[in-house]
């Protein structure tokens, strides 16, 4: 019988034969952790431990309040980059280089059939380029630190199948508001989703990552994409280990499989405060808002640059919107520089942010007021998300945030481009 | 393993991350009194401030969902929870509670029949949670993983391991 990818890539790892169901203990190929990393430490140390058991293991990438807001987030930070330096760890990014899964992804961490953990939900990302990419605790990470070792049970596999070309401008982001709203926050919890189909086939890698960043918001573990030629020009350059491209079979057993056509669909918006409460564009539009959120690592790569830009070109940004702009990476800042996008945004009366996670969970740099609507490109609308029990937040893609953005409503970017 | 016997907390589905433990407040606070403090916070502001050791949260499906904050879990271990009922959980959560040494029990029909408020005990080693209604079975942890809840989460479970005494 044939196996899935999540069966072949644990079972290489605990050099066995795996079936869905069974406990594997593993060593990953990588750990990243980001400014949660001084927490970790001091459980690492609580362990007894005196050094790590592969500091090459180890990416640490600071994002989540950079720079640091207040005297205690600085703490944090000097205690990681004491730690860093303490232990020997190489694979160091402070806070000039960007959100750490696309961070992972850039820099060559994230790879096709390597298992990359993270303590951070969203880890479910580096599936966009075959990886078994999952979150876990701090703890767990600590443990890591100690050992080198984490259990992993081998989940059963949904498949997701996309077809069809969507209408100009419905995008990435659309497309799984529309999968996670059909199927619920739960459909997926402790399960592999492995996404395929011709749509995702003609997908950028920026797009792909979309899908799998997201894939957690249905409780899914890992969000497997198999690797292609569009995969392959793209990690080639840049991998960091040896990597192998591995594949479910073709007559491997999933636990579900469900397929969408997106021929017609609508630009989507999930609403106040649960990812999967998803209503077409035709429902939402007219909802005043007060901020749109443009960044986070779900949709602040090249090509959303691209389309914000273009939408913004000529425009303003109404008068009663703050547009709060962060590139998920400096490499991304650098490359929206370089074609004009951050000026045409700026000219809009944006504002743009140095590279980093942002108001996402509530930290810093645009807490909304009570009572006020934050529209936003990121991942998540839980109630008191970005900061405030009294603000809402609506999730939607970088198109639809620009031309709400210049509408002062949620808008339809087919009325008001 | 003891007997868990304690009053109910119940609330609905999907009870996010964020709603059990901030992230305004994920690398700040890190002392047990004062997680245990903001322990449900912005789902229920009395949870915290009422609730006596023991007691127990029932809630729907996909308990815990959203963030990898372990803080989620060891909030509700700081304020003693007894344990978590639910009729699921997102695998994050799942997996920080074994690690936090905080019981959480997978029993959806249990969770229907039990009320707001009523006394419940909640019998790990055979598997068995007795309420008003009745009593309900749940399965019991995999061996894998017992193991860790055991030794009384991820940490001294890992100590044990490495012959790290104390």
């Amino acid at each position: 019988m044939g196996k899935t990818f999540a069966e072949k890539v644990l079972g290489k790892k605990a050099g066995k034969d795996v079936v869905a169901g069974e406990i594997v203990e593993i060593v990953p190929d990588f750990a990243m952790s980001h400014d949660n990393t001084a927490a970790i430490a001091k459980t690492f140390e609580k362990i007894g431990v005196a050094q790590l058991y592969d500091p090459n293991l180890h990416v640490i990438i600071l994002d989540h309040a950079a720079p640091a807001p207040n005297a205690k987030f600085a703490e944090n930070h000097k205690e990681i980059r004491e730690f860093v330096r303490k232990h020997g760890i190489p694979n160091f990014f402070d806070i000039n280089r960007g959100i750490c899964h696309q961070v992972m992804v850039e820099e060559g961490f994230a790879l096709p059939g390597l298992v990359v953990v993270g303590s951070d939900s969203h880890s479910t990302t580096y599936g966009a380029v075959g990886a078994f990419g999952t979150g876990i605790g701090r703890s767990e990470m600590a443990v890591i630190m100690a050992t080198g070792r984490i259990w992993l049970r081998v989940p059963e596999t949904m498949k997701i199948v996309v077809q069809g070309t969507p209408p100009e401008g419905v995008s990435a982001k659309d497309i799984m508001l529309k999968i996670i709203g059909d199927l619920g926050a739960d459909a997926a919890t402790y399960m592999a989703v492995e996404f395929t189909g011709e749509t995702i086939e003609r997908m950028t890698l920026a797009s792909r990552m979309v899908l799998s960043n997201m894939a957690v918001e249905m409780g899914a573990k890992i969000g497997y994409i198999p690797p292609d030629d569009t995969t392959l020009e793209y990690v080639r350059p840049r991998a960091r280990k040896e990597f192998e491209v591995i594949h479910s079979d073709p007559d491997a057993t999933y636990a579900e499989t469900h397929t969408f056509d997106v021929s017609d669909l609508e630009p989507q918006v999930a609403c106040p405060h649960t990812v999967d409460n998803v209503k077409p564009i035709s429902e939402v539009k007219g909802t005043k808002i007060h901020q749109v959120f443009f960044g986070s690592c779900t949709n602040a790569r090249l090509e959303d640059f691209e389309v914000v830009a273009k939408a913004l070109k000529g425009r303003r940004v109404h008068p009663d919107v703050r547009m709060l702009v962060f590139p998920a990476s400096q490499q991304v800042y650098l490359e929206a520089l370089k074609k004009g996008y951050l000026q045409t945004i700026l000219e809009a009366g944006a504002i743009v942010m140095n590279a980093n996670c942002g108001p996402c969970m509530g930290n810093h740099a645009g807490i909304p007021a009570s009572g006020e609507v934050s529209l936003s490109t990121s991942n998540r609308n839980f109630r008191g998300r970005q900061g405030n029990v009294e603000a809402e937040v609506y999730l939607c893609s970088p198109l639809t945030a620009a031309a709400s953005a210049i509408a002062g409503e949620i808008a339809d970017f087919r009325d008001v481009l | 393993m003891e007997l868990i016997r304690g009053k109910v907390w119940k609330y609905g589905d999907d009870v996010n991350t964020d709603v059990i433990f901030p992230g305004k407040y994920t690398y700040t606070v890190t002392d047990p009194e004062e997680m245990a403090a903001h322990a449900l916070e912005d789902l229920d502001p009395d949870f915290a401030k009422n609730m006596k050791p023991g007691d127990i949260v029932v809630a729907g499906k996909n308990f815990g969902c959203g963030s990898s904050r372990e803080q989620a879990a060891f909030a509700l271990k700081y304020a003693g929870v007894g344990a978590v009922v639910a009729k699921s959980f997102a695998r994050l959560y799942f997996r920080n509670a074994i690690n936090a040494g905080l019981p959480v029990i997978q029993a959806p029909e249990a969770v229907d029949a039990i009320e707001p408020g009523e006394v419940i005990e909640i019998d790990l080693e055979k598997g068995e949670l007795r309420c008003k209604a009745g009593t309900f079975r749940f399965p019991p942890l995999p061996d894998a993983v017992l193991g860790i809840f055991q030794a009384g989460g991820l940490i001294p479970y890992t100590r044990k391991r490495l012959g790290i005494e104390g």
